[in-house]
């Protein structure tokens, strides 16, 4: 009976203990957007930089994807390359140098698509971070916003961003936004209103890469 | 402005309302003047008396715990007093066993020394024969009364036997004092032998000696904490303040220790534990983890200590046979050796992490120049493994003044305490006085605004008075 009475006490113990843990998920989800239509593609140095930037700043046990933007995007053979690191902080960097290696090769052959479907990759990256379950989620776009669909691509509809931050990275000006600025502050609000109408936390423009890296990711 | 104008006697004049409702306002304060006065009383009487009796109550309350103080306090120090006697009895013991059973031979020795010396001196004294009687022949050859050439021709023969005897003697003689003073100089040894062996005597009689005084001191410490005196409670409480104010500075070093050590293996815990679990919103389960390890140096460090006796904090160690205290000794000692080699190992692995995220680093960067290998970029790395082998075992020895802390701690605190509900007794009592005088202060408050019919009243009662006589 006494000892009966001692594992209950014991399991009594373990429950309580266990049950003092933050079940709550600490990890980060970034899923990074590449516009390699047209001109952009050109631009493929500067989202190195960033993605190098992402993996030296991420944690073991956070996600990593980056995915390109073409005629569709809403297709996980977009994505370049994903990764969970592990929670061993050996483990994780390893993982951060294979991922390297990846988006350098992905670098090398990077071909311009004629069209931008830049919703359909929000929706991929949606999909793709509450599959991961991270605490913060973060979509980060590497574009100049300017979407082009093709004939019989359909994005016309409300989408669902719910907990996810939107940054919008390296947003250059196109040579009719030089003509007339009024065309590429339309451009942003209206992504803005529309991530917004989606769900999404947050939205943040960051076109100073040099000084303004540290926007991208939230501080735990 | 119309709402209050409605409350008044005659809304269209507000002076003679006002006036008005001042006139009832003294009437009946005047008509209320005795019950408000009782009120007044009543109230500061219950005030006074309240803060009186708690007061009271806590002067009581600080009296009692003063005693119980006292009496923990002299019955810490009793004890301490009597394992510092108990030591010092055990050092003289130890002396006496140790020195004083050398006595015995080193009185023999002193004692043989003191024979050969008497020996030599007895040999020195000895004067070899005298020359023979050649006085007596002498005598009788001048007694010859008739004679001639006889007489003189044996004197001439004493004498010269005398001669031939007297260099014989001379030499003889010589031949013995040098004897003797080689005798003589063989003592030199002998006595500073025996110089030296009463110093060594002395010596460990003055150590005997200053233990004994040591004793006395403690002694004397004793008494007076048997006997209560004050001066002897005294000076335990300024120990004990004294105690806590050194163990609280060691323990804070301790602290700064144990935090290195928390620095040192808290990235490495995150290999084994994971680097992504947290127990709450800014709690990494491996930094915790960290500090689990590092309290468990601390406790085997405690029971290592505890169980060679150093400290006592738990009676059941303290009491438990020879065997078992020295198993529980050993497996301390095994687990503080597994620990520290456990955080040694992390050590170097936190080293070999930092070294990895730093080539990652330099990877994703790809323009900072890579850092030359060379002997010296390895002597952090060595230090760190050091630090992490030693610093458990130093962490180990905060249980003396973890000990010193509990026992000072808990005197300080009931001083503290006394001298706290003494000064809310005086406070509470000081308040009381108050409040009985503010009752005379608010009667004649009460009294200001019925003054004129007061007046009245000493008036009319100095008339009837009159009138009376």
């Amino acid at each position: 009976m006494k000892k009966f009475q001692f594992l209950w006490i014991m399991l009594s113990a373990t429950l309580f203990f266990s049950s003092c843990g933050d079940n709550r998920s600490h990890s980060q989800g970034v899923y990074m957007l590449v516009d390699t239509s047209g001109t952009y593609a050109q631009e493929m140095g500067k989202a190195t930089k960033i993605i190098n930037y992402l993996l030296a700043t991420l944690n073991p046990g956070d996600s990593l994807a980056v995915a390109k933007v073409e005629t569709r995007s809403f297709t996980e053979k977009d994505i370049v390359a994903r990764v969970t690191f592990d929670k061993r902080p050996s483990q994780a960097t390893q993982q951060k140098r294979a991922f390297k290696s990846k988006i350098e090769e992905f670098a090398k052959g990077v071909k311009g698509s004629a069209y931008t479907d830049i919703t359909g990759g929000l929706i991929q990256g949606a999909e793709y971070l509450n599959e991961t379950k991270a605490g913060i989620k973060t979509i980060v776009i590497f574009s100049d916003m300017q979407e082009e669909l093709g004939k019989g691509t359909v994005r016309d509809f409300p989408i669902k961003l719910d907990g996810i931050r939107i940054v919008a990275l390296n947003v250059t000006k196109l040579g009719t936004d030089n003509a007339d600025p009024r065309i590429y502050l339309d451009r942003l609000a209206r992504w803005e209103a529309r991530v917004r109408k989606a769900g999404a936390t947050d939205w943040v423009m960051v076109n100073d890469l040099e000084n303004n890296m540290e926007s991208i990711l939230v501080t735990r | 402005m119309s709402d209050w104008h409605s409350l008044l006697f005659w809304p269209d004049s507000v002076a003679l309302s006002v006036l008005a409702l001042g006139i009832l306002v003294i009437l009946f304060m005047y008509a209320a003047r005795k019950p408000m006065h009782g009120v007044i009383h009543s109230l500061c009487n219950l005030v006074t008396q309240s803060t009186r009796f708690v007061s009271r109550w806590l002067f009581l309350s600080a009296e009692t715990l003063r005693l119980r103080n006292q009496s923990v306090l002299l019955a810490h120090g009793q004890e301490s007093a009597s394992a510092v006697i108990d030591r010092e009895f055990e050092r003289v013991t130890n002396i006496i066993r140790k020195d004083m059973q050398e006595f015995p031979a080193l009185q023999r020795k002193l004692m043989e020394e003191l024979t050969r010396i008497e020996d030599d001196y007895r040999k020195c004294g000895e004067v070899p024969p005298p020359p023979p009687e050649w006085v007596s022949a002498l005598e009788s050859v001048s007694q010859i009364k008739s004679g001639g050439d006889i007489p003189r021709k044996l004197l001439e023969d004493i004498n010269k036997s005398i001669q031939k005897i007297h260099d014989k003697t001379v030499a003889e003689f010589r031949r013995s004092y040098e004897e003797r003073h080689k005798i003589l100089k063989t003592l030199n040894p002998t006595w500073r032998s025996v110089e030296k062996l009463i110093g060594e005597m002395g010596k460990k009689m003055v150590t005997l000696e200053t233990n004994a005084k040591q004793i006395d001191g403690h002694m004397a410490k004793f008494e007076g904490i048997r006997a209560k005196d004050n001066k002897t409670e005294h000076a335990l409480t300024t120990s004990a303040f004294v105690q806590l104010a050194i163990s609280a500075l060691v323990m804070v070093i301790a602290m700064g220790g144990a935090f290195i050590n928390y620095k040192l293996i808290a990235l490495p815990m995150s290999e084994m534990v994971g680097a992504s679990d947290y127990i709450s919103n800014n709690l990494k389960t491996s930094d915790v983890a960290a500090l689990v390890i590092i309290l468990m140096e601390a406790s085997m460090g405690l029971f290592l200590l505890e169980s060679l006796r150093i400290t006592q904090l738990f009676p059941k160690i303290a009491s438990m046979d020879d065997r078992m205290r020295h198993r529980l000794m050993l497996a301390s000692l095994i687990f503080l050796i597994i620990l520290a080699a456990i955080e040694s190992s992390l050590a170097l692995m936190r080293d070999m992490l930092i070294a990895d995220k730093a080539s990652l680093m330099r990877d994703l960067a790809s323009s900072a120049p890579a850092v030359t290998e060379s002997w010296f970029t390895s002597i952090p790395m060595a230090g760190q493994m050091i630090m992490g082998f030693v610093l458990p075992f130093a962490l180990a020895f905060v249980a003396i003044p973890l000990e010193s802390v509990v026992h000072s701690l808990r005197t300080v605190l009931g001083v503290l305490l006394v001298q706290t509900m003494r000064g809310l007794g005086f406070a509470l009592r000081f308040f009381g006085v108050i409040f009985r005088r503010f009752a005379k202060v608010l009667e004649m408050v009460y009294d200001i605004p019925i003054v004129i019919p007061l007046m009245l009243e000493r008036w009319v009662i100095a008339m009837r008075k009159d009138t009376a006589d």
